[in-house]
């Protein structure tokens, strides 16, 4: 695996005539090498050269022996399984790697079908052969320039043992004979840690593994759970405001989707705590179109569960609605409107000043699709309703931005989305309509009077400071 | 004037904020203090970019309140600043307290600022406990013995904070604080946190255990390092995170200062040779980043010998590694070993490396040994390498890709400087001719630039010899972009070349394509004018030049009119 390899002998005179050849290394961007090899995988930084080859001992079938030393066997496989191998090396130890993995296959099927074979001195060894095998170090990524979005992840070279593993965990997990009572000795916090360490795996086949342990772990270990949400917090705590870098994120907000669902009401502190303080924080990432479905998701069911924390979570996103980014501006509109369809009128009252002003704002971006977002609400009978409800609010509020786009918006297709609004609040409150037509003209002068008042107020007080500024640096008693 | 006026006004024009200093001023120091600053701390704004500003404007408050004697009304607004999520605004927050708490008189510094310390220290959500941790060692030197003991309780049991960001801030004020504390309380209270934060469940705790390691080994005496520092960092080089060790790698100068040439030598050379074997590729470039430092540094009287026994051997395996960051990381330091081992053991030991280095296939590589050629060139003189070099040169010159040939052109006038005036027409200047019609704008423009400085190197006659004719010759290009080159080689080069060669050679051909049918071509002569007029004499200017801008001044193109008329003006020639 290290760079041993002697430098290939070369005589200084044949290279000076050798021939310019084309590099197709770009030695300034990394993410041309990753692209020319097709699929890379990486092994987890554990192994120090181990060079030794290693030698198993092969074992009999389980099956092969009397039920009553079945359970002795077990044990022994179980210990066998703990070597790991290096799996960038693809050349040593193939008949040992081929060994250890018909072995697991057995296991796995092992704890599947038998009975009687979980005794209390499996535990430990079943932890420990877990452990051994997947708690790693993840290797560095090429994380500076990885995009998610379009990069190949790194595949876990050492994947067809860890896949492996990971089944025969679930399966013991699952199986009918598994007590939480005894494994919760050896499946403790430090355990959950290292386990959740592992979300940050490139690779998502082991994240989507991982997504299942965690969950059993959290349905099977009451005394975990309020310790693994807690971790889960600052994992996301830490790529909210420190890192911004998590590969599963995703995962772990799915399984919280799944967790939230079964809180229990009224919702403690702690829960709208973590709604509060870290999910809609987690909005301002910049990778959030990768886990935003789940995150929606999330925030919906907490509302569904109590909808009075419709205003705190709306006035959140309202806080950190995008400026710059139309696509994620799309994804806080689509959300919203997920948020929209459960609401309860009474709820929606609460928030439909601040919130129109933003969405009268989504309206007249200049970027059609988000413009165009926006304007599909109108055609969600439930929001219809409830704008019908609160027209005498809604129009002032959204009336000059749909008058000036009719006017002036360079995309056809949001000119007449918004004829159909403004047909659309016309059939619903005409007099205002009326109304807000005839004063149109004279409201944005009264606006224009204003800014240019306040303009004047700063000038004054700009001359003030550089008055005083001269008489005596700046300070002066009144 | 109303506060609440001006308030709504700050929240409707964002960027006012940066104007809060404005506002205060116009109230006066009282009101400043009665009104503004409670009305800023109960109705503080929650864009965070506003905010942002407060933080920062708040910390160059003090006369604005009134003096030193009054700083202390500014803690309320800037502690609930400390408090917020948004790291960037509490950052700047504590960097404001930190800044005011010197304005402080020492019992103001108890009576205001030490308590406010300790409510952050012991808040409920973890912002405020790790803005805490930026606060201790600048209230620490000032305060009566009892409060310092407070302040170290406070700071321990943030070191064994339940959440990781508290820890993480901890212990990344660690080496700061230890700095303040007495050295009795270093040796009691800093080693134990030293030594459980470097042994955190967490890798991010752990690898910033080593920054602080710096700066304790420094404050310890000599005789205490090997008990008190040493096993931790030992074991932070052999950690079973690539981070801590890439860390340690990255620290490893500072490390080697700070421990010592005693300890250097018996346990910081092999940790070295460790981390340049390392299994992560991360850690064995920063590693080889360290190189020369770690080598320079070693002491004197066995120096070679360690570097010759120890250090070299994992270099050589460094030359081969498989990955191309390490080798280039190596390429940018390796240079400089020959200064220390000297004219012998470079010609022996070092140039093989050098010149594997310039066949490697990666062009980083090649381009990091090429930059450092003058480290050689001063023990060895560079024609050791010439042989290598040229093979490599002409390589990167003729590589796919741009930036390649772009960093190489940069290195031109280094080398031709190095090689000497034959060795360079002998072999460089067709490369150097051929760049000028590369089919990339930039490798164009700083072949341009290449021709000025070679000029400036090697003088105006070589110029007339070797350059001036085939730059004039691309005048007649069939390519309009290579008549171009040609303008923008005359205006890189007339002031160089001097008055004689400009007005003789240059100048006919610049007017001669005056009569371009490429517009382009025509109003970049019109800038030629302009800007070889000043290195013209008077009359060429007035007999030559001023008829042919006339001219284009009347052009067909509006470009071409423009810039003939600024040439005009400019030149004082209307």
């Amino acid at each position: 695996m290290m760079g041993d390899r002697p430098s290939p002998p070369r005589a200084m005179s044949s290279a000076a005539t050798t021939s310019p050849s084309v590099d197709k290394v770009d030695g300034f961007s990394r993410k041309s090498v990753r692209k020319a090899k097709q699929k890379r995988s990486q092994s987890s930084s554990q192994f120090r050269s181990q060079g030794k080859p290693i030698e198993l001992t092969p074992l009999p079938l389980l099956k092969d022996v009397p039920a009553p030393e079945q359970p002795e066997l077990f044990l022994k496989k179980l210990q066998q399984c703990c070597t790991v191998f290096d799996f960038m090396d693809t050349l040593s130890d193939l008949k040992m790697k081929e060994y250890k993995r018909s072995t697991l296959n057995e296991l796995v099927d092992y704890v599947t079908v038998s009975r009687g074979y979980l005794t209390e001195q499996a535990y430990p060894e079943v932890v420990k052969m877990v452990s051994h095998n997947i708690f790693r170090t993840l290797p560095p990524s090429d994380s500076n320039e990885f995009d998610p979005e379009e990069d190949e992840p790194t595949l876990e070279a050492s994947w067809p043992h860890l896949q492996l593993v990971y089944e025969f965990f679930i399966r013991f997990l699952e199986s009918q004979e598994f007590q939480p009572s005894i494994a919760k000795k050896y499946i403790d916090q430090k355990f959950v840690l290292q386990l959740l360490e592992l979300f940050d795996s490139e690779d998502p086949r082991e994240r989507d593994y991982l997504k299942t342990v965690l969950h059993r772990i959290y349905g099977k270990f009451l005394g975990l759970r309020a310790f693994i949400r807690k971790q889960i917090n600052n994992i996301f705590l830490r790529f909210v405001y420190e890192t911004e870098h998590f590969n599963g994120v995703a995962e772990l907000l799915e399984i919280l989707g799944s967790i939230i669902n079964g809180f229990a009401l009224p919702l403690k502190a702690e829960h709208k705590q973590f709604l509060v303080k870290v999910l809609i924080p987690l909005h301002t990432v910049r990778s959030l179109s990768l886990f935003h479905a789940q995150l929606a998701y999330c925030i919906v069911q907490f509302l569904e569960k109590d909808p009075t924390l419709t205003e705190p979570v709306i006035r959140g996103l309202l806080k950190f609605w995008p400026k710059t980014c139309s696509q994620k501006e799309v994804m806080f509109l689509g959300e919203l409107e997920e948020i929209l369809d459960v609401i309860e009128p009474t709820q929606f009252i609460k928030i439909q000043e601040p919130l129109f002003k933003q969405i009268s704002r989504c309206v007249s971006s200049p970027h059609f699709q988000v413009a165009e977002r926006a304007l599909y609400y109108w055609n969600n009978e439930y929001i219809m309703s409830l704008i019908e409800e609160n027209s005498s609010v809604i129009l002032p509020i959204m009336f000059a931005s749909l008058y000036r786009i009719s006017k002036e918006h360079w995309n056809p297709a949001i000119v007449a989305l918004v004829y159909n609004v403004l047909k659309a609040f016309m059939e619903m409150n005409s007099t205002l309509f009326d109304e807000l037509t005839a004063t149109y003209k004279s409201d944005r002068q009264r606006e224009k009077k204003k800014e240019k008042e306040r303009e004047e107020l700063w000038k004054k007080l700009e001359d003030l400071e550089l008055k005083r500024g001269l008489r005596s640096d700046g300070i002066i008693p009144t | 004037m109303n506060v609440k006026v001006a308030i709504l006004s700050i929240q409707l024009r964002l960027n006012s904020i940066k104007k809060l200093s404005t506002i205060a001023l116009a109230l006066g120091v009282e009101r400043t203090r009665t009104e503004l600053l409670p009305f800023l701390t109960d109705t503080i704004y929650d864009e965070d970019e506003v905010l942002l500003a407060l933080a920062e404007q708040l910390g160059n408050f003090t006369m604005l309140v009134g003096g030193p004697e009054y700083v202390h009304c500014l803690l309320p607004p800037l502690e609930s600043l400390a408090t917020v999520e948004e790291t960037v605004v509490r950052d700047k927050a504590v960097e404001s307290l930190r800044k005011i708490s010197q304005e402080h008189s020492p019992v103001d510094l108890e009576v205001h600022f030490e308590p406010l310390v300790k409510r952050l220290a012991s808040g409920d959500w973890f912002t405020s406990r790790t803005s805490a941790c930026g606060l201790f060692s600048v209230c620490y030197p000032r305060v009566s013995s009892t409060v310092k003991a407070e302040i170290r309780q406070h700071f321990r049991t943030l070191c064994s904070d339940d959440t990781p960001m508290v820890r993480r801030a901890a212990a990344s004020k660690l080496g700061e604080f230890a700095k303040v504390l007495e050295l009795d309380y270093v040796k009691s209270d800093i080693i134990s946190l030293f030594t459980a934060l470097a042994s955190d469940e967490q890798d991010s705790v752990r690898l910033l255990a080593v920054e602080a390691c710096v700066s304790i080994a420094t404050l310890l005496p000599q005789e205490d390092l090997e008990t008190l520092v040493m096993p931790t960092l030992r074991q932070a080089a052999e950690d079973k995170s690539w981070r801590v060790r890439y860390m340690v790698a990255d620290k490893f100068s500072e490390l080697q200062k700070a421990v010592g040439p005693e300890i250097t030598k018996n346990d910081l050379v092999p940790a070295f040779q460790n981390l340049l074997k390392d299994c992560e590729a991360e850690v064995r470039a920063a590693a080889a980043n360290k190189v020369k430092e770690f080598c320079e540094n070693l002491p004197e009287d066995n120096r070679e010998q360690i570097i010759m026994t120890h250090i070299l051997p994992c270099v050589k395996e460094l030359v081969s590694d498989t990955n191309q960051h390490v080798k280039s990381a190596l390429a940018s330091v390796i240079m400089g070993l020959s200064t220390i081992l000297g004219k012998d053991n470079t010609i022996e030991h070092l140039l093989p490396l050098f010149l594997a280095q310039l066949k490697d296939e990666c062009p980083e590589v090649r381009l990091n040994i090429i930059s450092n050629l003058d480290c050689v060139n001063e023990v060895i003189g560079i024609r050791q390498l010439s042989q290598s070099l040229l093979p490599a040169i002409v390589e990167l010159a003729e590589d796919a890709k741009w930036r390649v040939r772009l960093a190489i052109i940069e290195y031109m006038p280094l080398l031709a400087g190095q090689l000497g005036v034959e060795f360079f027409d002998e072999k460089l200047n067709t490369l150097c001719m051929a760049w000028l019609i590369d089919h990339v704008y930039a490798i164009r423009e700083a072949a341009t630039c290449n021709l000025m400085k070679l000029v400036e190197k090697f003088g105006a006659e070589w110029a007339q010899n070797t350059i001036v004719p085939k730059v004039l010759g691309m005048a007649n290009d069939p390519n309009y972009l290579h008549r171009m080159t040609t303008l923008f080689c005359i205006n890189a080069l007339s002031e160089a070349c001097g008055q004689d060669i400009t007005t003789k050679q240059m100048l006919p051909v610049v007017l001669k394509m005056s009569n371009d049918q490429v517009a382009n071509v025509r109003f970049n002569v019109a800038k030629s004018l302009q800007k070889i007029g000043p290195v013209l004499d008077s009359n060429a200017l007035q007999t030559e030049v001023k008829p042919v801008l006339e001219k284009l001044a009347t052009d067909t193109d509006m470009d071409v009119k423009y810039f003939a008329q600024e040439a005009i003006s400019v030149l004082a020639l209307a």
